[in-house]
């Protein structure tokens, strides 16, 4: 392909004409470096089927997922109209399976929109006004971090209550600290930069400050590491249900159904195994796309 | 006589996204137990050139060359486990800044110790005479408590006198010093360098001086290869530097302020793209 | 980390357990006195507890019963929380220990051989091993362990730590097993402990090894870029003595960070590895007391892990001193 077609080339121009252009020509140029990621690529494809999957559940899922037929209980493998059997209570696991990506998806979602954001705000607040402010906010992140982060969940769940949104809450409490790190060490970096001076002689004051000019330039260092954090939030949040105390049944969360079958394991392996390879593929995704992103926005940072 | 060293046709090369990208390219020359200067700007290979010497270009970097000869044997045909007894034994190196090239978390004895028991045979004891010996060679004062010393303790100018002192431990033959002074302060640089001069004299070795430093090599060499894009551009005698004539060699010259012949501005180094494509100077 | 900043961050712990069990919708009271006491004996017992009190003086009695080692008695076994702990801690320190000793043995060299073989084959595995770990749920690969090594090819013991006919035939000297069986010279009953053992701790090394192993690699990366490994190759020294006498030197410091964080990681991972093979540790003791509502339980055993979490931060800063010349 030697000639450019007008966009192509519109985007990889030396010399943008408005900062919009030169926004959307380095998110083209990532793309670009990222396209030559065959994994990061398989995990990408991977999060596109399972939100298609969980958009879909209703019309793909060949059965309800909470029909209970106990004169077919335990189907192995391949049973005609069970490609992946069914449970203890008769039903239908790949259904189970499909409506399940929903819930974990919501997991994610939320943990992924709480954790950063409340990360965000202690660790600008902390990096922009300074003094004891952050000595405070600072110490309380450090005494969070020292906190086994399984250990302080199990103990949130207990306060607030079994439950889905609990488990968020609990998941969201303990992962919001190094989130929190970074916000600030970006923070503290642009505080003293000519151009907000610059807003300050302005007039703006801390709050518009930090909200309209100091979190823009800190969201995409907290972007790579919620990637990289999902596939964590996964296992959490399956762990959780698996103990009982995230999703309730009959709910098909992935963790809570592997618990469900963890009674049969010897004798009916499949009813357990089937959701934790699903739990697998989604977190290896993540895992594989965090990965691919890191090295495009962040080529230093290989760990 | 065979020259100690004779470097014939050197290429260096480094695999990029466009393609091999040649470091050094085609570079010969021949060295006596003498003190050859290599001087060029930061790119132009002279790094390489020493470094390919010992044959430390790891991969992806490849080397290729005619002949890399010390003492008639072709360095270029040796295996690892041979290359291995000439580092070191026959062949040293000072590099840039102690700060990185002395390893940080351990003693200085132990790294002299252990640079003079990889070649000879002989107790602990006596590798510790050795290197309290080589300390005092270097100007260092009360070696027994510099022994015991880390790097971060040291101070640049012994830092290096004792890098100095470790590459010359095990007695090798030639020794190449690559910027040994650019990362000192100037009030040491002198020190340093009389210390190295002194013992390279002394035990009959020859030197290959790299460094970008034009008069400091005219004055401290006997014979000077100027590099440029990884070419040699001219070669001549050290004290006949005046009277060079590639361009490129006479830019140099003139961007530098001379006390004798003072101008109200130095000239601007003007680069020729010819310079780069020219083959390189065959030895003298 | 100061003694100032360690009592802080363990003040802050315990603070935070606290109000933890403030919140929790569960009447002490009720849970002491019964459903069907009359409302003086409530209020009685409601002050003795000293809730009518002010959050913080509640908070400093707390402090001073923790102080002292009084985590209250758990409703569960009726005992006092702390003995309960001292039982169940060293079935977790053992499973943990092993674990961690398998993930730095295999983990270590993996890291450092893929890091100097970089883009081998070797390198590739180690990846693979590594996002493998990060991906996996623990105790759905513990289930598919036990399904294959216990259910299928019979090698290993089940769950517990002991085939029950040899329960308590051991006298409890250290509380692990392994040790106190090589101690009382019985090679049966150690046959067995480590027949049971096995499975759950290769579960814990694996994931440590995961993280050793990606952390070794990526410290070797950078140190062997350093200018002092050319000046190792320099002085005619193997790749083998570059390697391990020179840039391994250097990431000793990291290591043992990397791995007080994995072995800290590992005493609480092992709550779901613990609940997969009845365990009788401090992870099974909480999630067991935290799904009966024993909140005296829940909050000791949640201050022990934490505090274990903190100290063995400290020691690892201390070790930091012993081996990096810099930091004295």
């Amino acid at each position: 392909m030697t000639e450019m077609t007008g966009l192509r080339a519109w985007l990889l121009t030396d010399t943008p004409q408005s900062r919009g252009q030169a926004r959307l020509a380095s998110l083209y140029q990532g793309w670009l470096a990222f396209r030559r990621n065959p994994m990061a690529m398989f995990g990408l494809a991977i999060l596109i089927a399972l939100l298609a999957i969980g958009a879909l559940a209703p019309w793909i899922a060949p059965h309800d997922p909470f029909y209970q037929d106990l004169t077919a209980r335990l189907q192995p493998l391949g049973t005609p109209g069970h490609p992946l059997g069914t449970d203890s209570l008769g039903r239908d696991i790949l259904s189970r399976l499909i409506y399940g990506s929903r819930i974990t998806l919501y997991i994610v979602t939320l943990v992924a929109l709480i954790a950063p954001l409340a990360g965000l705000i202690v660790g600008t607040v902390s990096g922009y006004l300074g003094g004891w402010v952050d000595m405070v906010l600072m110490r309380i992140t450090d005494i969070f971090l020292a906190f086994p982060r399984l250990v302080l969940a199990l103990a949130f769940v207990a306060a607030l209550g079994a439950g889905i949104e609990n488990a968020v809450l609990a998941i969201a409490l303990t992962a919001w600290p190094p989130y929190a790190r970074i916000a600030r060490a970006e923070t503290l970096t642009l505080r003293n930069a000519d151009f907000i001076s610059a807003v300050r002689l302005h007039g703006a004051g801390p709050i518009r400050i930090i909200t309209r000019h100091i979190w823009p330039l800190c969201i995409s260092s907290l972007i790579v590491r919620v990637t990289l954090d999902m596939a964590g939030i996964i296992l959490a949040a399956a762990g959780l249900g698996f103990l009982g105390l995230g999703a309730q049944p009959p709910s098909p969360e992935w963790g809570a159904m592997i618990s469900e079958g963890r009674r049969f394991i010897l004798d009916h392996w499949w009813v357990a195994t089937m959701p934790g390879l699903a739990i697998f593929t989604v977190s290896l995704a993540f895992n594989l796309l965090g990965d691919g992103l890191r090295d495009v926005l962040d080529p230093k940072g290989e760990k | 006589m065979t020259p100690l060293l004779e470097v014939e046709d050197l290429w260096v090369r480094f695999p990029t996204r466009t393609g091999l990208f040649d470091a050094v390219r085609g570079v010969s020359f021949k060295l006596g137990r003498e003190r050859l200067g290599i001087v060029g700007e930061s790119g132009s290979g002279k790094s390489m050139t020493g470094r390919s010497i010992l044959r430390l270009i790891r991969p992806p970097g490849q080397v290729t060359a005619a002949h890399i000869r010390l003492d008639g044997e072709d360095l270029m045909q040796h295996s690892e486990a041979q290359m291995r007894k000439v580092r070191g034994q026959r062949i040293s190196m000072v590099m840039q800044d102690p700060k990185f090239s002395l390893n940080p978390v351990m003693s200085v004895g132990e790294q002299l110790i252990e640079a003079w028991r990889v070649h000879k045979k002989g107790s602990r004891a006596e590798a510790r005479r050795r290197a309290l010996d080589m300390l005092e060679a270097v100007s260092i004062r009360d070696p027994e408590r510099v022994m015991r010393a880390h790097p971060h303790e040291l101070s640049g100018g012994m830092g290096q006198r004792i890098m100095i002192a470790m590459m010359l431990i095990p007695d090798p033959e030639l020794l190449i010093a690559d910027e040994p002074t650019s990362a000192l302060d100037v009030s040491v640089q002198a020190q340093v360098l009389q210390i190295m001069d002194r013992l390279v004299q002394d035990r009959g070795m020859g030197l290959i001086f790299i460094s970008h430093d034009l008069n400091l090599v005219a004055d401290f060499c006997d014979r000077v290869l100027i590099m440029y894009a990884g070419r040699v551009v001219e070669t001549c005698a050290a004290d006949k530097l005046h009277e060079a004539k590639h361009p490129y060699t006479r830019g140099l010259l003139n961007s530098l302020p001379r006390l004798d012949a003072p101008q109200k501005r130095l000239e601007v180094l003007r680069r020729d793209p010819a310079w780069a494509q020219a083959p390189s100077v065959r030895p003298s | 980390m100061t003694l100032g900043s360690i009592a802080i961050t363990m003040l802050g712990l315990l603070f935070v357990t606290f109000l933890i069990g403030r919140v929790m919708p569960i009447d002490p009271v009720l849970a002491i006195v019964g459903e069907r006491a009359s409302p003086e004996v409530y209020n009685r017992v409601y002050q003795e507890l000293g809730l009518d009190r002010p959050l913080l003086v509640q908070f400093w009695l707390y402090l001073l019963d923790v102080v002292r080692g009084d985590f209250g008695t758990s409703l569960l076994t009726a005992r006092p929380v702390s003995e309960d702990i001292a039982r169940v801690f060293p079935a977790t320190l053992e499973l943990a220990t092993l674990g961690t000793l398998m993930g730095v043995l295999l983990g270590v060299p993996l890291g450092v051989l893929a890091a100097v073989r970089r883009g081998s084959w070797i390198d590739q595995i180690a990846r693979v091993v590594a996002l493998v770990g990060y991906s996996m749920p623990i105790f759905w690969l513990g289930l598919m362990g036990l399904l294959i090594f216990y259910g299928i090819l019979g090698w290993v013991g089940g769950p517990g730590r002991l085939s029950i006919f040899y329960d308590g035939m051991i006298e409890p000297v250290t509380g692990m097993i392994l040790i106190d069986s090589a101690l009382a010279g019985d090679g049966t009953v150690f046959r067995d402990a480590l027949s049971h053992i096995v499975l759950p701790a290769s579960l814990l090394g694996y994931y440590s090894l995961a993280y050793i192993s990606r952390m070794t690699r990526s410290f070797m990366l950078e140190q062997m870029s350093a200018e002092y490994v050319t000046t190792a190759r320099v002085k005619g020294l193997s790749e083998r003595a570059v390697i391990w006498g020179h840039a391994f030197r250097n990431i000793r410091v990291q290591l043992i960070t990397v791995i007080a964080l994995s072995y800290a990681g590992l005493l609480e991972g092992s709550v779901l590895t613990e609940i997969i093979f009845s365990w009788p540790g401090i992870g099974s003791y909480i999630t067991n007391a935290l799904l009966s509502a024993d909140m005296s339980a829940v909050l000791g055993g949640t201050v022990v892990v934490g505090l274990a979490f903190v100290l063995l931060n400290v020691f690892s800063d201390l070790l930091y001193k012993v081996f990096d010349p810099r930091a004295k």
